[in-house]
């Protein structure tokens, strides 16, 4: 039975990871660009829970609070330091993503210094079904996921701007042509990432109460590295990327002998898929043409 | 060089500077004139160099990007430390224990970076970045879980540390020996090739490139001058620890190449002195949390840098008003049109190619489709 909780545990650590690669992925898929800094993104939503959890103690309110932080946040980045380099090359938009990332880094070590908060945003306890014991704030982070996975699936899916924003990933000349607002279309993109970053800086806070400036550094190249898993660009490949490498490092904790090498297991992983299968799981091979 | 034609100053600037700079230095510190903290700081400029020059020849000549040079790094300084610290136990601290290392700890990162560019040749851009990162991140991991008596696991490797008044200058060599090594490199036939590469790598394999050959050799070679900076690294402090080694270093190091300006080597030289400096007096100056307004003062001119050299809205004002162009009018600048540049990697040609391909899109797949059918031309020429 302790398999089923460490399966447990996995799925909700792969549903924090999936989210934030949704929001790599979409930025990639849209904007051709890697957003380095959007594990950052996950940081300031963990910093602003802190500070309205602080002044309120509603952890609603702090959630939305995060979030409507983080969304002015990766939309103004978004138009400082990424929209003056749109057709410039691919490197350069990356260290600017790059330094971007340390100036959020810095800034916030500046506002709140450098030692650890510990923000326990609500206490749910724990329920025993049969032999299996789960935290409740687990499965909440599970039931979440999945209900903002179905959400966004059925967005891109259904709506007009959902259309225009896989319309726009995948030829934006021709989306251009047909009358889609392509700058808007990656604004709002940068907007639903960075949501769905406050709203991982949240669940990382459920899991592990810690708030440090480098909180999103970490889960950040993870859920990079699961985006890249399942195909960069795809958004089904990253919540099976994301889930796959929160099993994966689940189990490799549990077992003894390999727990310390869990990090090195999930980057091996990466880099044998690759070679594998250099597109990921779901992405698409781009044809090269002379 | 290129036979036939002659050699001008300007390809020998860099090793003229670095000797005098070394001279100099070397032969205040041996008469015991030059205090110790500035030894340390040139011990660490030097390192700094290395990498910076290394990293360059990836990232600026061949065009990939790579994130985890710090991970050959990593490994000279685990490697070449451990052979410092078994041999300094039978010959002490000479220097043939301080070649052996560097040798050892560069032959071993130019294994890892042949390992590492075997998947760089299927893989391109941003999908190789996550790998050279996966690859350091993995690198840090393992030497950190290593047992006490092999590395030191988590407390780190104890090594020898070299005589301050003499390290330096052996770290100045080093550099004027990657030097050689990697401008040679470049401006030989090899390294137009890496260039041809960078530019447009189906009209470089068209063109008889052995792509795989040259990618695997600038891997290579950068890992192995990394490794080395390693094995300094090692000399010169007395702990090597996994952790100094993550991806934060990576993007120092990375930062270095592109403040000194994509494929220009004198140019992170500049950068990695000036960085290097810039990082040991301010750490003197600003403590605490103050600290972190170092962080803040270079991610801001990272950004400022890329967004004023690649904005393709800023290309008429970047055209009118820069160093070059300030030098033409006071005619400091012989202007020669035939002078090949072969060492600026021009980041513009990238959307051009965009733009040429989008002109001639072809299709390959659906030519060798038309050729398995049967000859074209045949049907062509019944009409």
């Amino acid at each position: 039975m302790d398999f089923i909780t460490t399966l447990i545990n996995g799925l909700s650590l792969g549903g924090i990871y999936a989210m934030i690669a949704l929001g790599y992925t979409m930025v990639y898929g849209i904007a051709k660009m890697l957003n380095f800094a959007h594990g950052d993104i996950i940081m300031v939503g963990g910093y602003t829970i802190f500070v309205v959890l602080g002044l309120s103690g509603n952890p609603i309110l702090a959630t939305v609070a995060a979030i409507i932080v983080c969304v002015v946040l990766g939309v103004t980045i978004e138009k400082i330091a990424y929209k003056p380099l749109r057709g410039a090359s691919p490197l350069a938009v990356l260290i600017t993503a790059i330094g971007v990332s340390y100036l959020l880094q810095s800034l916030a070590q500046i506002i709140f210094g450098s030692a650890q908060k510990i923000v326990i945003v609500a206490d749910m306890g724990t329920v025993t079904l049969g032999s299996v014991s789960i935290s409740v704030s687990t499965l909440v982070t599970l039931g979440c996921t999945v209900l903002v996975m179905v959400v966004l699936t059925l967005f891109v899916k259904f709506t007009k701007t959902g259309r225009a924003m896989v319309a726009v990933s995948e030829d934006r000349g021709a989306a251009q042509l047909m009358g889609i607002n392509v700058n808007r279309i990656i604004t709002i993109t940068f907007a639903i990432g960075s949501a769905l970053a406050a709203l991982a800086g949240l669940f990382y806070l459920m899991k592990s109460p810690g708030l440090t400036t480098t909180l999103g550094a970490m889960p950040g190249i993870k859920a990079f590295t699961a985006a890249v898993i399942g195909g960069i660009g795809s958004v089904p490949g990253a919540m099976l990327g994301g889930i796959l490498l929160g099993v994966v490092e689940c189990i490799s904790y549990k077992i003894t002998a390999i727990a310390p090498y869990t990090d090195a297991i999930e980057f091996s992983i990466l880099i044998i898929i690759l070679l594998v299968k250099p597109t990921g799981f779901l992405g698409k091979k781009r044809r090269e043409k002379v | 060089m290129i036979r036939g034609k002659n050699i001008k100053w300007k390809d020998f600037i860099n090793y003229a500077v670095i000797a005098v700079v070394t001279i100099i230095f070397g032969s205040l510190s041996v008469t015991g004139n030059l205090a110790s903290s500035t030894q340390f700081l040139l011990e660490k400029m030097s390192i700094a160099i290395l990498m910076a020059i290394s990293l360059s020849l990836v990232v600026g000549f061949l065009g990939e990007l790579s994130l985890g040079h710090a991970g050959f790094m990593c490994v000279g300084a685990y490697l070449g430390g451990k052979v410092a610290a078994v041999l300094a136990q039978s010959m002490g601290n000479s220097i043939v224990t301080l070649i052996l290392s560097v040798l050892v700890g560069g032959a071993v990162a130019a294994v890892c970076g042949v390992v590492i560019g075997l998947p760089a040749l299927r893989l391109k851009g941003d999908y190789l970045a996550i790998v050279t990162l996966a690859f350091g991140e993995i690198v840090k991991s393992i030497f950190q879980n290593t047992s006490f008596e092999s590395f030191g696991g988590t407390l780190g490797l104890s090594t020898p540390r070299y005589d301050k008044k003499v390290l330096f200058i052996i770290g100045f060599v080093l550099v004027i020996i990657c030097l050689a090594v990697i401008q040679n490199l470049i401006r030989s036939k090899h390294g137009r090739a890496i260039t041809a590469i960078r530019d447009n790598e189906i009209a470089a394999k068209a063109m008889g490139i052995n792509v795989t050959k040259y990618k695997l050799l600038a891997f290579t070679v950068s890992a192995c001058f990394a490794g080395i900076g390693g094995v300094l690294y090692s000399w010169s402090n007395y702990t090597v620890q996994s952790s100094n080694f993550g991806y934060n270093y990576s993007i120092e190091i990375l930062v270095m190449v592109v403040l000194g300006g994509m494929g220009n080597i004198n140019g992170g030289i500049l950068a990695a002195t000036l960085i290097t400096y810039l990082n040991t007096t301010l750490a003197t100056v600003l403590t605490g949390d103050l600290a972190v307004l170092q962080n803040l003062v270079y991610a801001l001119i990272l950004i400022v840098i890329v967004i004023y050299n690649n904005s393709p809205a800023l290309k008429s004002f970047r055209e009118r008003y820069n160093l070059k162009a300030l030098l033409h009018k006071i005619k400091l600048v012989k202007h020669d049109p035939m002078r090949v540049k072969d060492d600026e990697a021009v980041w513009d040609r990238v959307p051009t190619k965009i733009a040429m391909d989008e002109i001639l899109s072809v299709d390959t797949k659906v030519r060798t489709s038309v050729a398995e059918k049967g000859d074209p031309y045949e049907s062509e020429g019944e009409d």
